[in-house]
């Protein structure tokens, strides 16, 4: 059973198409995010959902009923804004107890469900409080709170998290996907931070100028991306540029441009023969020294850049080609000095590579 | 500390024109008119204080009566400056496009690049019983003979909405230009209809320039002079007309004085009591960070 569904969902502004033929189902209780650069028709795709804009042409279905004819304030979607849009001139009680009123229900009805709300995302004294007085963390809880106060279909979330300071950052996103549980509603979550997707959803949609260009769980984006873009723009990875030289049983010899030959797993049909490709290899599948079969480059180390668990050490190839290779353990035991030789290498299935056009 | 003093000296220095605008011109000529009013005039040169002339006015209802009135006519053209200038406003602020925004709000200004003197007239060209409108009329042959749209109230209530609806404008749309688009769509979002969403978020959001609009419109109108003379004539009974009459035409200041100070005293209490039945306060409205 799906509680969202949109099928070849399009919007044109003039001549240019914000969301371009986009389907895809939100099964009941999940988590789902869209993630996307900015610009991409992330923004557009959920206002309308919401019912801010007019699809050009397909369909929206909640719950299995299509609602493009529903007005948004009639809509079983609530929504979170990016500024969270309280309202500042009413407290918090009365920014909770809004939707309801705005139902019609009854003032003994409105203010046990206030309490019941504000006591299952752990606030429970804030009724009196104003918006103002609230910490950051806080105001997140109850713009949550206040739709979910609703019991809606579906809650979507427009980049709730990107006001807030890196470390309340990471604290949200586990509390957010512990919200999402406790309340056991549909989550559609936009964001341009891929670890807020990664981290927190059960299926994630990567967008790409106004299409989908693949929607899976995170594993699956990070560890098979089907096209370039998302294996560049999921996970941090090396990223060469090369031409691929024979192509055969799914893997390709690919000459880089900078020097040097590696054997990847083609990630597309567009790779044939001749053909211009990008490679992409990620950090942490990189080790130091020679590794017994797969590919291997070597060259000097450049610098080394420490980040605890998700230290690099940089190596610049024979080519010129920085490579990012990932170094947990950054103390005496990895004798690592710029200026080192060094000889990188990583297994062939690690290694992806993909068509360009032109 | 040097530092510290310079600041001090700057500070001084700064607010020296507002100390003096405010003390000369407001504070000194309100003193003299409160001194003068409680002055009474028993001979030539012979003068004695008490409060004579506050009971003069008591017991000449054309007095208190063109007060009441114009208090009363002042509310009127408040309100209607508030129910024609919000929706002017709110579409400046909210529905016009980034770049129309400022051409509107220019427009709104260019009447006052014309002397109130010369709008007024402007009216009278219109409205007198050889006008514009009333030659239409007739040249359409929909009355038969000329009609005179001077001189009555419903004129004067028009002419003062106009003159004052941009003092109205002006705080709504910086109050609303402050308010962010989405919280109208979360408003809508969580349930609410237009109608819940204007009286619940719109409303409430621009309070403070509602409340700073309609002062400013109420003291200006309660104030005016030229509007209501010339296009109410004789018959606007308009209590600043009063004030001039007491003043220039019988030569009594001691009266006039006394006017002055009830009109402040009046207008005043009408904005209390206006604040007051509204719930509203200056701290939580007007003077709000």
């Amino acid at each position: 059973m799906y509680d969202l569904q949109c099928e070849r969902l399009t919007k044109r502004f003039g001549q240019h198409i914000a969301v371009n033929d986009v389907s895809f189902d939100v099964p009941r209780g999940s988590f789902f995010s869209i993630l996307g650069p900015s610009g991409c028709g992330k923004t557009t795709l959920m206002r309308m959902i919401a019912g801010f804009e007019t699809p050009t042409g397909g369909d929206i279905r909640i719950k299995g009923a299509s609602v493009l004819s529903t007005p948004p304030n009639r809509r079983s979607v609530k929504m979170v804004f990016q500024h969270l849009a309280l309202f500042p001139m009413m407290n918090v009680g009365e920014n909770i107890a809004y939707g309801l009123r705005c139902r019609g229900e009854n003032k003994a009805d409105i203010g046990r469900k206030v309490a019941a709300v504000l006591e299952r995302i752990g606030l429970p004294d804030v009724a009196e409080k104003q918006v103002s007085q609230l910490s950051g963390g806080q105001k997140q809880r109850i713009a949550i709170a206040r739709c979910m106060v609703l019991e809606p279909d579906v809650l979507l979330l427009d980049e709730p998290l990107g006001a807030l300071d890196l470390k309340l950052r990471e604290r949200m996103k586990i509390e957010l996907k512990l919200l999402q549980n406790q309340f056991n509603t549909t989550f559609l979550y936009i964001t341009h931070d891929q670890s807020e997707a990664l981290v927190m959803s059960d299926n994630v949609a990567v967008m790409n100028a106004g299409r989908f260009e693949q929607i899976g769980s995170p594993q699956e984006l990070y560890n098979s991306p089907r096209s370039g873009f998302v294996a560049g723009f999921v996970g941090d990875s090396n990223r060469w540029q090369g031409r691929a030289v024979d192509v055969a049983d799914g893997e390709a010899r690919v000459a880089l441009d900078a020097g040097g030959e590696v054997i990847a797993m083609t990630g597309d049909s567009k790779v044939a023969a001749g053909s211009k490709v990008e490679v992409f290899v990620r950090p942490e599948t990189i080790s130091l020294g020679a590794g017994a079969d797969g590919n291997r480059l070597s060259g000097t180390v450049d610098s080394l850049l420490f980040n605890g668990a998700n230290s690099r050490v940089l190596v610049r190839t024979a080519g010129g080609n920085l490579v990012e290779v990932g170094h947990a353990v950054m103390d005496g035991s990895s004798p690592v000095r710029p200026g080192d030789q060094a000889e990188i290498s990583w297994r062939r299935e690690h290694c992806l590579c993909f068509g360009v056009a032109g | 500390m040097p530092r510290s003093d310079a600041g001090k000296l700057s500070l001084i220095l700064l607010f020296m024109p507002f100390v003096l605008w405010m003390a000369l011109l407001i504070v000194l000529p309100q003193l003299g008119v409160g001194y003068l009013s409680l002055r009474e005039k028993l001979g030539p040169g012979k003068y004695s204080f008490g409060l004579a002339n506050y009971m003069d006015f008591l017991h000449e209802p054309v007095y208190w009566n063109t007060l009441l009135r114009t208090a009363w006519m002042s509310i009127l053209v408040t309100i209607l400056a508030l129910i024609v200038g919000f929706p002017v406003a709110y579409y400046i602020a909210k529905i016009a496009r980034q770049r129309s925004r400022a051409a509107l709000f220019l427009m709104c200004l260019i009447p006052l690049w014309v002397s109130d003197l010369v709008r007024a007239f402007g009216w009278i060209v219109l409205l007198r019983e050889t006008g514009l409108i009333s030659g239409f009329l007739q040249g359409i042959g929909l009355i038969s003979g000329p009609v005179e749209l001077l001189y009555n109230d419903v004129t004067v209530v028009v002419g003062l909405v106009y003159t004052v609806v941009l003092f109205m404008i002006v705080p709504l749309v910086s109050t609303l230009d402050g308010m962010d688009n989405s919280m109208i769509e979360a408003g809508y979002n969580l349930g609410g209809s237009r109608f819940t969403v204007f009286r619940r978020i719109v409303v409430p959001y621009a309070m403070p320039g509602i409340v700073a609009g309609c002062i400013i419109v109420f003291m200006l109108t309660a104030g005016s002079y030229l509007t209501p003379i010339l296009l109410g004539g004789k018959n606007s009974m308009w209590f600043t007309e009063q004030i001039y009459e007491q003043f220039v035409t019988r030569y009594n200041w001691e009266s006039g004085a006394t006017f002055g100070v009830l009109l402040l005293a009046f207008t005043s209490f009408v904005v209390w009591l206006g604040l007051r039945l509204t719930g509203q306060s200056l701290a939580s409205t007007v003077a709000k960070d």
